[in-house]
Parts: structure tokens; C-alpha cells; sequence
């Protein structure tokens, strides 16, 4: 077989890393918590870092009127399809497909992981903007306007007493990963073509 | 009396030029303890090396520090009520403290060991004697609770206990006061002869740490005063000192002071379990409670057994001996090799050492020197191991640090002195502050001694603090013990009054402390597991109010209903499932006292109000930003008024069932 096909298949195959391993975290650190809150984000689920530690995070967001974070959420459902459709094809595109298919793989991947992206910034946004109006504790920013309490899309951000910082976890490195071979895929593809 | 008088004396002016010897090697100190503060300095957030469980003696309860700094961690509550923790209190442990006798809301807790696998600690289990009203205690290192008290019959004065065998195959409790038995109505001075004096030896399950009595040794009427397990080769026997050999019963300073040797008695406990196990013994009628506490409940059950396996030393015979130790001895104490057994003759001028191989061959060789109520007394030179001559006045107890030497409190020369086991030879000794009583090497009664500390516990205390009024603290010091010469690093003071103490590296115990009690593994019978269950509901005029505690606020916070003559139940349940969120509960005119209740964990109050009116309850364990919110009212109307039982949370009101 040729290797961009071997590249395409193995890199489509690598997001199924994806059932077993947490796309996400967000962890929330304060002097109150020298063992820090944490979430793990999965595609169909979120989980606790040490156990019991979601409740945790709501019962201290619930000062500041922040919702508390759902059992489930509808993308739990769409994403393992998503990734489930996306394995499948690059396989068949791997075994029967040409370089300029898996560019195309490729491109959809990440408009699709794009949208993933923004979807979780919109999440992200309503949890910490939509606040109880009869929240025990009311911040203002210095303009004057409510303050959010948003953790960051990526990176590390000071919220209060927190430190809230959100990363990648090893599920989004094998996504990376096989992402970066479906590409390598397409020029060594090209690369065989002309030769 | 004249030639003890004059051999004190002698020994006296002796201890003096020693003494003397003792001030050099303190100046010595002088220069070196420069550096004493840097080995007792745990800087902040950094923990300490180990855990020291110290005997709160008159307080009934142990208290928990950290070594080298010295610092108070926890006072667990064992044999005495503590209206901080509610235990004694609450619903849920008063049976922890039902004996024969009743409820007993006090005791004298003296000398805790720790669990051993293969003769060294493993860091499961404490347990510790009451002396008063005799009962083993059973501490949990997984929570630092007491979770289990036994309570020892035919005992009195339970005081050469509760030491634990390499395997924790037994915990073993012995009577220091012989009593009648079975316990009768009789003359006092008919005591010689007729009292008993009885050994218990506790099973303890290996796999859940459960105690329950295997058998009791009824030995002569003797005061039995401390214990030891043999270990290594000598595995399989306990060895006991015994004083008032005399069998005096009046003005015992004097008239158990006669003779010039009691004894140390050797027992093949491995000898009667074998007898027992093929069915001997005589099953006696008795009365002694069993209290057990349960982490899956979080409440405590007391049952009153009936019945107890008697064994006397006749129906065993080659299971019990006495080996003859000079005036009086007090500490009995095996070395890591399980080969010398140290007793400390109070009264004497030399410490008496003696060597289990030769015990063994003496018995072997029948070397006998008469008996006592039928007990062989072996040739007290047939087992003589050696003698530390003129090491100090008044010797009490002895460590060990591994590395052949032994560590013995003088409570009259008032010192620590290092000896050599083998040679016998003094290697170092220092005065400590004052009149120690036992001293603790961590795993110091094990194989396996961890041998850089070692606290003094001193039954005087005087002047070494700022003064506190007539009552001054009780004290202990602490010595580095790595170098050959030993270094008095810090004084610390002490709850109630220590007598013995154990210690273990902290790595043994602490990653195995829980956090918190899961709320879905709650059995309790009263547990309220969400706010959507809480509810409050009469049944007479008992009014059982099932509420919940999270941060920050009772659900429900408002009842209404209640009526004078009610007795009321707060069966509250703490739905927090978080490390260090306790919440407490107090109510106004309650007669019992706080609760302080750990995430998960369900307690109960009783409230029985006298007076009408809207009465405040809240949380006293300052838990949140909003812990001066966590509160509620509950309304008390005239017996037999007609106001509704109700219950609310903000203004919700749900109709009681």
C-alpha cells in the first residue's frame, strides 16, 4: 500500500482516541483549593478531575449566580457522530480516495473542528454571562458594566479569587495528531502522483 | 525499710557524682544546641516526619502531634465525652461509652500501641486501655475515630494493656487491681488468696480490625502492671510485671513493698490458644458491652455479652512461669530481637535484663525455685540476662532504637539514660524536666524501631512554661537520638497528663486518611440525601426533623408546630462532598451539645424545648463567606395549640406528613 494512504488511514483512525480521552480541561485554582477544581471535557461527557469536584465548582459558582454546569449537553450527542462519520470516511477515503480527497478530509476536519471551537466559546459565554439576578454576590467591571465570569477559550485567566486555566488534553493531541497525518497524507500523495 | 532507706541514699550521692559527669556533657549540648531549632522547625505548609499519639490520660482521650515540631494536630475523643465532636452527645455515640456500669462519660486512657503486620507497624489501627472502668479502644487511622470499645470483665484497674502482639493477632489488657472473683459481697482483708487477677487477650479480626475476647487468664491475686508481646524468637509469649506480691490490700506504698523480687510473668499465649481452640476452658457468666461504630451508619451500637472463656494456669500447664525481678518493677519491656525483656524494678538499684533463650532453657532444664498458687518460679540467675548497675534512681520504662541500645526513664533522678543491650554499659544519660514517666521511640516497641526521636513524657512540669495558675501543663521532651550522645531538641506541652505513647512515620498513615464520607455510601437511618427529601414529621410528641446542611444554609430553615414537652430530633445530614467543609448545628436552650458534622455524614441532636416562643438555630463551624447566614428559626407554641406543623426554605412551605 502506498504510504500517503497508510498516513491517511492511520490519521483518520487516531481521533477515535477521542471515546477515550478528555478533549478538555478547565481547572480552577484558589488558596482555598491547594488541590485545585478541575473538569475534564469529553466529547460525550463532562467528567470530574478528582471526584466530586463539579459539584464543587457549582457550589462555589452558585455565589456569584452562575448555573450550575448540566448533566448532559446536546453536542454530547452530535460530536461522537461527528468524529464517528469523520473516522469512517477517512478510511474509505484512505483505501480509495486520491491526495486532493484527503485534502478535502482535511479542510472539512477543520471547519468542522472550528465550529466545535466556537460552539464550546458560546457555552462558554452563556455560563459565565448568564447570571442569576439574585445572585448572593454582584461584581461590576471598572466601566461599570456585570462581570463575567468566563474561563478562557484557551490559556490561563485570574476570575476573582480563581485562576481558571483551560487546555488541551491528550484526546485533542491525538485530533491534532491525525490531523497533521491526513495533511502529511496529501503532499506525500502529491509527491507520489508526480513521481 | 532502714536498708531501703540506706541503699536510696547510697544510690543518691552515686547519682550526684554522676550527675556531675551529666552537666559536662550538657555544656557540650550547650554549644550544639544552636542547631536544635532547625531540626524541630517545620516550615509552613511543609508536614512533619511523624505522627506521635500521646495518651490524654486523665482526660480519657488521645491526642494526635506532629514530630520534630511538637504541634497538636487532633484530640481524638476515645473514653471521655467532648462537647466539641458531640461524642457522648449526639445520638450516634452515645453507646461508645455504655458499659456495665451504664453510661460512663469518663475514663483514664493510658497507653496506646499501634497495629503490627510481621512485628512492624502498619499503620491501621491505635489501640488504647481505659483504666478506671476497664475497656480497650480501637482507633481508626483511616479517620482518626474511635471506632470500636471493648469492655473488659473480672479487670480492675486495666493497666497492663492495651499492647498489641506482631501480627495484631491479640490486643492483651491486664488488671493492675486484683479484684474478687467473680465479684462478691466479702471481707476486704480476706483478699490474700481469694482475688484474682485476670489476663484478657483480645482477638482482633485481620480483616476488619473487629475485637472480641478469646479468653481470660485468671492469674493470683497480684497487681499486674505492664506488658510486653515477645517478638522475633520469643513470638507467641506476653510477659507481664507483677508488684504486691505481698497481696496486701491496705497501705500498699509500704506492705507491697516487702519482698525483695516479684515477678515478670511469661505467657505462652500461643500454648492457651491451642488449648482453647481444642475446646478447653470453662465458659463463665459475666456482664461487659461491646460498643462498635460505624462509618457506613455513622452511628455506634452497644451490645452487653454474657458470657466469658476462663482459663487458670493449672489446666495449661508449661504455659505460664514467673521470672523473679527485683522490688517492685514496673515497665516490662521487649527489645526489637525479642530476646531481653527489661524490667524495671521501681525500687532497685540495678535494672534487671532478662534473656528469653535462657527462660526457654531454663524451663528446658526445670531449673525451678518453688511456685506461686502452683506457677513455676524459675531461678531468678537461670534467666539473667545482665544488669545495667547503678544506672539511675526510680527506672520506669524502655525504648529501643534498632541499633542496640535502649533508652530507660528514671522518674527520681529524673533522666533519660542510653544503655547498651549485650554490654550493658551506660552510654549516655541527660536530665529531663522533670520526672519522666515513658518515654516513646517511634515503632519503638516493634522489630523495627525508627530511632531518630524520642519524647520524654514527664509526670512534673514546675516551671518550665509561663505559669497558668495552680494547674501548669503537663509536658514532653523531645531528643534527637542519631548521634551518640543524645540531644534534648524542645520542650512541648501536652494534653491531660501522657502516659504512654506511640509513634509512626507519617508516610505509613496519611495518604490512607480520608477526606470525606461519601453521601451515597450514608446508611444512616435517618440520612436525608438531597433537600428535596428533607421533611419533618411527629410521631407523639417526638417531632423528627429530617434536615440537610450545605454551604450556606438548613433545609428547611423555618419550622412551625413544634409545642412545648416536644422532644424534638435533629437528624441532620451534611449533603457537602467537599475536603474540610464540616458544617455545625446549635440550637438555643439544647442540654446536649453542638454537632460537627463532616461532609457526608448524618448526626443527631436531641432538643426538648421548655419555653414558647421563636427559638434561632445555626451553623457553629465558620464554613462559608456566608456562614453568619446559615441559620433558621424554629417556632415553639403552647402544648397542645393548634399552629400546623410546617416546614420551609425560602418561603416554600410543604405540608408536614
Amino acid at each position: 500500500m502506498k504510504k500517503s494512504k497508510i498516513l491517511m488511514i492511520a490519521g483518520s483512525l487516531l481521533l477515535l482516541g477521542l471515546f477515550v480521552f478528555p478533549l478538555w480541561n478547565i481547572t480552577l485554582e484558589a488558596p482555598q483549593y491547594p488541590i485545585p477544581l478541575g473538569m475534564d471535557i469529553h466529547i460525550n461527557k463532562f467528567t470530574d478531575t478528582h471526584e466530586f469536584d463539579i459539584k464543587n465548582i457549582n457550589l462555589m459558582n452558585h455565589y456569584v449566580g452562575m448555573q450550575y454546569i448540566p448533566e448532559s449537553i446536546p453536542e454530547f450527542k452530535i460530536f461522537p457522530v461527528v468524529i464517528g462519520i469523520m473516522v469512517v470516511l477517512g478510511v474509505i477515503i484512505g483505501f480509495f480516495g486520491n491526495h486532493k480527497l484527503f485534502l478535502a478530509w482535511f479542510v472539512l476536519m477543520c471547519v468542522l473542528g472550528t465550529a466545535g471551537m466556537y460552539d464550546f466559546y458560546l457555552w462558554e459565554y452563556d455560563y459565565g454571562h448568564n447570571l442569576d439576578p439574585k445572585a448572593i454576590m454582584n461584581f461590576k467591571n471598572p466601566d461599570g458594566s456585570v462581570m463575567g465570569f468566563q474561563p478562557p477559550l484557551f490559556g490561563s485567566k485570574d476570575i476573582l479569587n480563581f485562576t481558571a486555566h483551560s487546555y488541551p488534553r491528550l484526546g485533542a493531541y491525538f485530533l491534532f495528531v491525525g490531523m497533521m497525518l491526513t495533511l502529511a497524507a496529501f503532499f506525500v500523495g502529491r509527491k507520489e502522483k508526480k513521481a | 525499710m532502714k536498708t531501703i532507706f540506706k541503699s536510696l541514699l547510697a544510690i543518691t550521692v552515686l547519682s550526684m557524682v554522676l550527675g556531675s559527669c551529666g552537666k559536662g556533657d550538657s555544656k557540650k549540648n550547650g554549644a550544639l544546641s544552636s542547631n536544635a531549632a532547625e531540626k524541630v522547625y517545620v516550615a509552613p505548609g511543609e508536614y512533619d516526619e511523624f505522627y506521635a499519639f500521646l495518651s490524654g490520660g486523665f482526660s480519657g482521650q488521645l491526642a494526635v502531634y506532629g514530630l520534630p515540631s511538637g504541634r497538636l494536630f487532633k484530640v481524638i475523643p476515645v473514653f471521655s465525652v467532648d462537647a466539641e465532636k458531640a461524642y457522648g452527645f449526639n445520638e450516634e455515640t452515645k453507646p461508645m461509652l455504655n458499659t456495665s456500669h451504664g453510661f460512663i462519660p469518663w475514663d483514664d486512657s493510658h497507653h496506646p500501641d499501634i497495629s503490627q503486620t510481621a512485628g512492624e507497624l502498619d499503620g491501621r489501627f491505635v489501640f488504647i486501655n481505659g483504666n478506671n472502668t476497664p475497656r480497650i479502644a480501637k482507633i481508626d487511622l483511616t479517620t482518626f475515630e474511635t471506632t470500636e470499645i471493648i469492655e473488659i470483665p473480672n479487670s480492675a484497674g486495666n493497666h497492663s494493656s492495651s499492647f498489641v502482639t506482631e501480627n495484631t493477632e491479640y490486643v492483651v489488657a491486664g488488671t493492675r487491681f486484683s479484684v474478687p472473683y467473680p465479684q462478691k459481697d466479702m471481707p476486704i482483708n480476706e483478699y490474700k488468696g481469694n482475688f484474682k487477677g485476670a489476663l484478657t487477650f483480645i482477638a482482633v479480626d485481620p480483616k476488619d480490625g473487629g475485637m472480641s475476647i478469646k479468653f481470660q487468664l485468671m492469674m493470683p491475686g497480684f497487681n499486674y502492671d505492664l506488658s510486653h508481646p515477645g517478638r522475633g524468637a520469643s513470638h507467641g509469649w506476653f510477659f507481664f510485671t507483677t508488684y504486691n506480691t505481698e497481696e496486701a490490700n491496705s497501705l500498699l506504698e509500704v506492705n507491697a513493698s516487702q519482698n525483695d523480687k516479684d515477678f515478670i510473668a511469661a505467657i505462652n499465649w500461643k500454648k492457651i490458644e491451642e488449648y482453647v481452640n481444642n475446646g478447653g476452658g470453662k465458659k463463665a457468666p459475666t456482664k461487659y458491652a461491646h460498643n462498635v461504630y460505624s462509618d457506613e451508619t455513622h452511628s455506634a451500637t452497644s451490645t452487653m455479652k454474657e458470657e466469658v472463656l476462663i482459663i487458670n494456669p493449672s489446666d495449661v500447664p508449661g504455659a505460664v512461669y514467673f521470672m523473679p525481678t527485683p522490688k517492685s518493677p514496673h515497665g516490662c519491656d521487649v527489645d526489637p530481637s525479642g530476646e531481653y525483656i527489661v524490667g524495671s524494678g521501681k525500687l532497685a538499684a540495678e535494672l534487671t535484663v532478662h534473656s528469653f533463650s535462657k527462660m526457654i532453657k531454663a524451663i528446658d532444664e526445670k531449673k525451678f525455685d518453688g511456685d506461686a498458687y502452683g506457677i513455676p518460679i524459675l531461678q531468678y540467675e537461670a534467666t539473667l540476662a545482665g544488669a545495667v548497675k547503678q544506672p539511675g534512681l526510680g527506672p520506669l520504662h524502655t525504648e529501643f532504637d534498632g541499633k542496640g541500645n535502649a533508652y530507660t526513664t528514671f522518674f527520681i533522678s529524673s533522666e533519660v539514660v542510653k544503655w547498651k543491650l549485650g554490654t550493658w554499659e551506660v552510654i549516655d544519660r541527660k536530665p529531663v524536666f522533670y520526672s519522666v514517666g515513658h518515654l516513646m521511640v517511634p515503632g519503638g516497641n516493634s522489630r523495627k524501631p525508627f530511632g531518630k526521636y524520642l519524647v520524654a513524657m514527664n509526670k512534673i512540669t514546675k516551671d518550665r512554661y509561663l505559669p497558668t495558675g495552680p494547674e501548669v501543663t503537663q509536658s514532653a521532651q523531645l531528643f534527637d537520638i542519631t548521634g551518640e550522645k543524645m540531644e534534648m531538641l524542645l520542650d512541648f506541652p501536652t494534653i491531660g497528663e501522657p502516659h504512654y505513647a506511640a509513634g509512626i512515620p507519617a508516610n505509613l498513615v496519611a495518604p490512607k486518611s480520608k477526606k470525606i464520607y461519601k453521601l451515597e455510601e450514608n446508611k444512616h437511618p435517618y440520612a436525608t440525601k438531597s433537600e428535596a427529601a428533607a421533611k419533618v414529621v411527629r410521631k407523639g410528641n417526638e417531632v423528627h426533623v429530617y434536615m440537610t446542611m450545605i454551604r450556606s444554609h438548613f433545609a428547611p430553615d423555618n419550622i412551625e408546630g413544634i409545642q412545648v414537652g416536644d422532644k424534638v430530633y435533629f437528624h441532620i445530614t451534611n449533603l457537602e462532598q467537599d475536603y474540610d467543609v464540616p458544617h455545625g448545628f446549635a440550637v438555643i436552650g439544647a442540654q446536649t451539645s453542638e454537632l460537627l458534622i463532616m461532609p457526608g455524614q448524618t448526626e443527631t441532636n436531641i432538643w426538648e424545648p421548655k419555653q414558647v416562643g421563636v427559638w434561632p438555630f445555626y451553623c457553629t463551624d465558620f464554613c462559608s463567606a456566608l456562614h453568619q447566614e446559615m441559620q433558621g428559626y424554629i417556632r415553639v407554641s403552647p402544648k397542645g395549640s393548634n399552629v400546623p406543623l410546617t416546614f420551609t426554605l425560602d418561603g416554600e412551605a410543604v405540608d408536614a406528613e
